[in-house]
């Protein structure tokens, strides 16, 4: 069973890491997850879960895992949107936790889009 | 594509919350099973709605959203309880906040399940560092509680919304909440 002194663990080793995240914006790079009532309903929540737990896991302190409205196409949810400093922003289109978890070890990690993944392999 | 857990309803509505711009947001879910009833109850201290607002608000035309002129959330949410033969009401006032109920019937073959819960309070609170939350949950008597100013206080200068933090209380709201399953 859980218990809250295991938070007080969690915090104590992570104490020493405060501050090393970087909030410079020249280096973040941004996962954003549509969340709107489209997003939720097509399976948005538990792709953000598993983009939230990989990041954790892998610990990428430059990147961060946020969430936004109706991004205006609804077909396409869950949709989310990889923007790298200094690069075109990235718009994958009816994700699922598998393929977002290919975009983190792919795109992020290593640096190539996964491009069937796609708006721009879906519309050709 | 159809929402198909209350818990995906109760995520929606708690993301008008924080639109609304509510620092506070308090979620009762009580499960009855006696009474034969499912109750949920979402708490904002946002910016609430005008009365004029508040009349139309479950019709799904009417939305606060500026990208298309479709407002779903709360009108999925209502016909969603009343299916089951439950109800919903929805209370707002100006510069106070809104508090919105859905009350089902438990039995009923179309009452949704509740789905993934940790997962819903967890989303809310990865993507919004400042909000505090009150997660009370009963079933038939058996209570869990989960709230993020006591989190925050044992957290110190760590944020709540940093992933390690965050896998850690979905498994605890997990683990709490099969505890309160069984009798």
């Amino acid at each position: 069973m859980k218990s809250l002194a295991e938070l007080e663990a969690i915090k104590n080793k992570m104490k020493n890491q405060v501050g090393i995240r970087t909030e410079d914006d020249n280096q973040t790079i941004r996962i954003v997850v549509g969340m709107a009532t489209c997003g939720i309903a097509a399976g948005a929540r538990p792709v953000l879960n598993a983009l939230v737990e990989e990041v954790g896991k892998r610990n990428l302190s430059h990147v961060t895992v946020a969430q936004t409205g109706c991004i205006g196409m609804c077909k396409f949810e869950p949709i989310i949107e990889v923007l790298v400093p200094n690069q075109e922003k990235v718009t994958y289109i009816k994700m699922t936790p598998e393929k977002a978890l290919q975009v983190v070890s792919e795109h992020i990690v290593n640096g190539r889009v996964c491009k069937e993944y796609t708006i721009g392999a879906a519309q050709e | 594509m159809p929402m198909l857990e209350i818990s995906l309803h109760i995520l929606d509505i708690v993301n008008n919350s924080v639109r609304a711009g509510a620092d506070l947001i308090t979620l009762t879910l009580l499960e009855d099973k006696q009474q034969n009833k499912l109750s949920v109850e979402i708490a904002d201290n946002g910016c609430g709605m005008d009365p004029d607002f508040l009349r139309s608000v479950t019709d799904p035309f009417r939305t606060t959203r500026t990208t298309r002129k479709v407002g779903m959330g709360l009108s999925l949410f209502k016909a969603a309880a009343e299916t089951t033969g439950g109800n919903f009401s929805i209370e707002s006032e100006k510069g106070k906040g809104t508090t919105v109920r859905a009350e089902f019937v438990y039995n009923h073959i179309d009452r949704q399940p509740l789905g993934d819960m940790a997962q819903t309070i967890t989303t809310v609170l990865s993507g919004n560092a400042t909000i505090d939350f009150v997660y009370r949950h009963t079933v038939d008597g058996r209570k869990f509680l989960l709230d993020t100013r006591e989190i925050r206080q044992i957290l110190g200068d760590v944020e709540l919304s940093q992933p390690e933090v965050i896998v850690w209380l979905s498994d605890y709201i997990t683990e709490g909440l099969a505890e309160i399953q069984q009798p």
